[in-house]
């Protein structure tokens, strides 16, 4: 397995506050990573660092190195809007276009990066939305509106989305924590699909998902990263009394 | 064991009295609303009614208005109405919103808010202040495109007086100028887009401000440069609530009485030139109000309220409809 991602000595800032530390993450190709923490721990502002959504804060500042493929995303020659197309995000509600269809949403990316050629749409639509576990769900209605479907099939439309333009890591902000136990699940079993085609990175709040659903864990705390291990190894046999301590539920 | 535990605490008797009485004073007051408006409707049929049952419908197809053979007809009035605010949206609305994106996403802080002010201030300037000043300021310019205009081209003026004359025109002669007074149809035209701009400006400024974060990072995310951002995701979502902002202009434009009336030239004539004079129905209310004391002229005035009146309503419910289409399914 080949090194995607590797992030060294990343700080990250909100004006005077820091709110990432230090951070060193290595993130293999086609993998599921879990960032777990307490709220505030510093993972949602660690992960928006990776497709440059800090940029468009102002006042928050990306001090360090942030290798993709390796290449660093945060030198003076890579235009932001390059790096995002390469690495998809999903939010935590989700959030279709409600003024486009549900095709257009899942073509939205692709208009942008100049596809018009409509075959072509069609067909990376439908892998798309397949790849999105809601093709049969919507198939029949992709001329109606994206707000018409239930907040569980938004959210997939979303990944759907996402997934269209072939982004090289999927970063997802805690997708799940909006949506009922039934569509979580159908979610947390969609990733495990997904890492065949590309690399995920998941905040979560749900220490059972990110058990259920990731191969590496980092676990974070007040913006420094306290452990980073194999998933099994992090809940069962973690080397940090933190991590142990958040892990089975004293704290967080 | 049922029994309950003794009250300590006496407890005022229930009265919903008070919720009675809100609601018939809600009831009335929103009464006297559609009151207000049943009873415009039938005081101004009512003054109108001379008018309405010599002219008939013929009031609004007929082009005419003579007080001296006693000849009414609005037609040029309606068109000049329906025209001037029309043409005022259509260069003021893009304006409007560049100035709305502006302030709410592109200028810093310290510029936005100033800005932004300024902006709403417009709406705060009293329309004689724009009549004077479209008099004093806009007129001596048009005045002179105009001379420019006529003297650059002789062959062409002399050929467009001649069709104006027969009460004719044709497309290059849409160009020339009548009379080149400076006053007529697109100095109005120029004073109200500036006098609606504030309307639509501050209205769009903040729906796009209250666009969901969500919505512009979902753009970002697939890899949208900023003006990619406002166009597919920002304006998209924002566009019924901007409709809105047009519509409280169009509603101004369509009223607007004094500065055009100061402006526009007061011919009672459908335009043959965008500099024609010409009249709307609010203006020519305006200056003929005070000299019709009575009879047919003074009916065919109070005519003109009538008319405008339903108009407004009529463009209004269009509008309206406009904006239900445009709203997102399921916000």
């Amino acid at each position: 397995m080949t090194q995607l991602l590797t992030a060294s000595n990343v700080d990250i800032y909100y004006g005077s506050k820091q709110a990432v530390k230090q951070v060193n993450l290595n993130v293999e190709k086609g993998s599921v990573n879990a960032l777990i923490g307490p709220s505030g721990c510093g993972k949602t502002t660690f992960l928006r660092a990776i497709n440059r959504m800090h940029d468009l804060t102002p006042g928050a500042r990306v001090e360090g190195q942030i290798l993709l493929d390796g290449q660093d995303i945060y030198s003076s020659g890579i235009d932001p809007v390059e790096v995002r197309r390469r690495v998809g995000m999903v939010f935590q509600k989700p959030n279709p276009f409600p003024t486009m269809s549900v095709f257009d949403n899942v073509v939205s990316g692709l208009k942008l990066a100049g596809m018009r050629d409509q075959r072509a749409l069609m067909e990376i639509a439908e892998r798309s939305l397949r790849g999105g576990a809601l093709w049969d769900e919507v198939k029949d209605r992709l001329k109606s509106p994206a707000t018409g479907l239930s907040g569980g099939q938004q959210q997939r439309l979303c990944i759907a989305r996402a997934l269209a333009v072939e982004p090289e890591i999927l970063l997802m902000d805690e997708p799940t924590s909006a949506l009922d136990p039934a569509s979580t699940a159908k979610i947390e079993d969609l990733m495990t699909e997904l890492k065949k085609v590309t690399t995920i990175i998941i905040v979560t709040h749900n220490m059972h998902q990110a058990a259920r659903v990731s191969d590496t864990t980092s676990f974070f705390l007040n913006g420094d990263l306290v452990e980073h291990g194999q998933t099994d190894q992090i809940f069962t046999s973690p080397r940090d009394e933190r991590t142990e301590a958040y892990v089975t539920g004293r704290f967080g | 064991m049922n029994e309950t535990l003794p009250r300590k605490v006496k407890l005022p008797r229930l009265s919903s009295r008070g919720d009675g009485i809100f609601r018939t004073v809600i009831i009335g007051l929103s009464l006297i609303i559609a009151l207000t408006f049943v009873l415009s409707i039938v005081l101004l049929g009512q003054q109108s009614w001379p008018a309405i049952q010599e002219f008939g419908l013929g009031f609004l197809t007929t082009n005419v208005w003579n007080p001296v053979t006693s000849e009414y007809g609005a037609l040029s009035l309606v068109m000049g109405t329906l025209l001037t605010s029309f043409l005022a949206l259509l260069i003021s609305v893009p304006l409007a919103i560049a100035s709305a994106l502006f302030v709410a996403e592109y200028a810093p802080k310290w510029l936005a808010n100033p800005v932004g002010y300024l902006v709403e201030l417009l709406a705060a300037v009293p329309s004689v202040v724009y009549g004077l000043w479209a008099l004093f300021a806009l007129k001596p310019l048009f005045q002179q495109v105009q001379l420019w205009l006529y003297t650059s081209n002789p062959d062409l003026t002399g050929h467009c007086i001649e069709l104006f004359n027969s009460n004719k025109t044709s497309l290059p002669c849409f160009f020339m100028p009548q009379v080149p007074t400076g006053l007529g149809f697109l100095l109005a035209v120029t004073i109200l887009a500036i006098m609606i701009l504030p309307f639509t400006a501050s209205v769009a400024r903040d729906v796009i401000r209250l666009v969901p974060a969500d919505q512009r990072e979902a753009m970002y995310a697939l890899g949208a440069t900023k003006w990619e951002v406002i166009s597919l995701a920002i304006l998209p979502y924002a566009r019924a609530g901007i409709m809105g902002g047009v519509i409280l202009a169009l509603g101004r434009a369509l009223g607007e009485t004094l500065a055009v009336a100061m402006v526009i030239g007061n011919t009672p004539e459908i335009i043959k030139s965008i500099w024609s004079p010409t009249a709307t129905m609010a203006s020519m209310i305006a200056n003929q109000f005070g000299d019709a004391r009575e009879g047919l002229q003074r009916a065919s005035v109070v005519g003109l309220g009538l008319t405008l009146f339903f108009v407004s309503v009529f463009v209004n419910l269009i509008a309206r409809s406009i904006i239900l289409r445009m709203t997102p399914k399921g916000l």
